[in-house]
């Protein structure tokens, strides 16, 4: 018994890291999949609006927002009981969004429209529509609150959105359709990843200008299945993380020095991720598998993939 | 006891001896498996994804579902290589000097399946070592835990090689042997493609496959490195083992060759 014991006190310590549920929106089930990261089982199947894809957290964890894309809404999920407590006048067709620092002002894209959206989740009301470039899509605020950035995948460039303002100061060409932006926590640099182009650009934030275009190249894979979407850095500035959608990998990258470290083997066309709070999991929804693999970050190791529903598009994780 | 213990190391030893003397056999014995791997695999190389099979946890490549195949594949050649060298022991006549021993002729030949085994276990971590350096990384655990796995595969092909060299009359036919038992037993198998994917090939295929016992050989070091338990595969391995050991025993005769070539001369 005595011999057991520090393996039991193993075998706790590793389920606490992992203490977390895990939401996934499966695009064709009009459901998410709740995952408890301890067990990694799925422990719930929740039905949402039409065609979810963008998930997104309140900073205080209690909210869950849903683009539900079909359905033209973003619908509000209160996390202590899972019930949708409102629905946001979202514009058409939101497939992305992001939360400004302040907890209040939600920037979705409207892919139909060429807009970006803001809107004010408390009082449920649209401050601004902004115009953007053909079939908004990525959407990122960075962490200081004061750019908001959205992606047009077929006008192929970034737009940069003045928060103070909410008005269109910039736009940067990248790559073929741009898909996903995501800034750097000290928000000085934004990664950008281009689907058709195979590309992820790096951009100075004070400058707006590019400071690298990334490629991939996995042995045994024909370039034009290597189509990066999804990207995700961590919090202490080592890694990023970029999902190669049909190359069923994910691509893990130096995020100081930019070179690319490995590719780890994910499920079919792998599309977006999500950390656990304490940063030592990865989470990847894999699209056409049906499945959302998980990546420890130290060993950076795939070690499970859970089925989940059809189409799993977007993954957030509470504590 | 004693005696027993001393046949039992003369037989090791002897085994051993053999093996260190022929040290290009261990080259042989990896090369083989190794080609598979980097050139074979390489090849065919699943670089998007093999689907996910127990006992592994998620995607994999086919490099790695191929090692335990590879593994076992060592092991299938080591124990029909034991069991030409019956033939040979009885063609030059060495294996009557062992017969001379007092202990009972069945734990003689099981002495003779460890040994064997023994050596073909090295190889196969040395096999694990070199796939580690290549990227094939199974749990440090399960590379424990398939020691007994490893063991229980060697006897059971042991067992199947001795049974075999008993109905082979010269050295010359080990070359049948080859095209006949080890090829089917390894392509027939598991241990280059998943089951499912035989399936889809052909159902004839597939029952083939899913009667060999080398398939559920194949699959207990699989589980095993993987830190998984398979029991049908165990009951599988251990049944044929008693079974063709059984056999082995009641149909061994030394001078069966002897005899028969007799005649002829």
């Amino acid at each position: 018994m005595r011999r057991l014991l520090p393996l039991s006190a193993l075998m706790l310590i590793c389920h606490t890291s992992l203490a977390a549920t895990a939401y996934v929106s499966n695009e064709k089930d009009n459901t998410i999949s709740v995952i408890d990261l301890a067990t990694q089982t799925v422990t719930d199947t929740l039905e949402v609006g039409m065609r979810p894809r963008g998930l997104l957290l309140s900073h205080d964890n209690k909210l869950l927002y849903i683009c539900a894309s079909d359905s033209d809404r973003v619908q509000v999920m209160d996390l202590s009981n899972h019930s949708i407590i409102k629905e946001l006048a979202s514009g058409d067709d939101p497939e992305q969004f992001a939360l400004h620092p302040n907890n209040k002002w939600l920037y979705i894209s409207n892919e139909d429209d060429a807009l970006v959206t803001v809107v004010d989740v408390d009082s449920n009301i649209v401050m601004a529509q902004i115009d953007v470039g053909v079939e908004p899509e990525g959407m990122a605020v960075s962490p200081d609150g004061k750019w908001a950035v959205n992606t047009s995948e077929t006008t192929n460039m970034l737009h940069w959105i003045d928060t103070a303002s909410n008005e269109l100061v910039h736009n940067t060409l990248v790559d073929q359709r741009p898909r996903h932006v995501e800034f750097s926590n000290d928000s000085k640099r934004l990664w950008a990843s281009a689907e058709i182009g195979g590309t992820v650009t790096i951009i100075d934030v004070d400058q707006r200008e590019i400071l690298k275009t990334m490629t991939f190249e996995i042995k045994g894979v024909h370039p034009d299945k290597i189509q990066p979407v999804g990207i995700k850095l961590t919090d202490d500035g080592r890694y990023a993380f970029v999902a190669l959608g049909p190359a069923n990998h994910i691509a893990v990258v130096d995020a100081k020095t930019w070179e690319i470290l490995d590719y780890l083997l994910v499920g079919r066309r792998v599309w977006h991720m999500a950390f656990t709070p304490d940063q030592k999991t990865l989470i990847s929804t894999n699209g056409v598998s049906g499945d959302v693999s998980l990546v420890d970050i130290d060993s950076l190791k795939v070690t499970k993939s859970i089925k989940v529903g059809r189409y799993p598009w977007g993954v957030v994780v509470t504590p | 006891m004693k005696a027993y213990w001393y046949c039992l190391s003369g037989i090791f030893f002897r085994e051993w001896l053999r093996f260190w003397q022929q040290r290009t056999r261990l080259l042989s014995a990896l090369v083989r498996p190794l080609l598979w791997l980097i050139v074979f695999a390489a090849g065919f190389r699943a670089a998007l994804g093999i689907a996910i099979i127990a006992p592994y946890d998620t995607y994999i490549t086919y490099e790695t579902y191929i090692v335990p195949g590879l593994a076992c594949m060592i092991l299938l050649f080591n124990g029909m290589q034991s069991s030409l060298s019956m033939v040979y022991d009885r063609e030059m006549g060495s294996m009557r000097i062992l017969l001379t021993s007092p202990q009972p002729r069945s734990f003689l030949l099981i002495c003779k399946l460890m040994a064997s085994a023994s050596i073909s276990i090295i190889q196969v971590y040395i096999f694990l070592a070199i796939t580690w350096f290549y990227g094939v990384q199974p749990p440090l655990l399960g590379l424990l835990v398939a020691l007994p796995a490893l063991l229980m595969v060697a006897l059971m092909l042991g067992a199947i090689g001795l049974l075999l060299s008993n109905g082979i009359r010269q050295l010359e036919n080990f070359a049948g042997v080859m095209n006949f038992v080890i090829f089917p037993l390894f392509f027939l198998s598991s241990a280059l493609y998943p089951l499912w994917k035989m399936q889809e090939a052909s159902l004839w295929l597939y029952w083939i496959c899913a009667l060999n016992p080398f398939s559920y050989g194949v699959e207990l070091v699989r589980y095993a490195l993987y830190l998984q338990f398979n029991p049908l595969a165990l009951i599988v391995c251990a049944t044929t083992t008693v079974v063709c050991l059984s056999a082995a025993v009641l149909t061994f005769s030394p001078k069966r060759s002897a005899l028969r070539r007799a005649p002829g001369k």
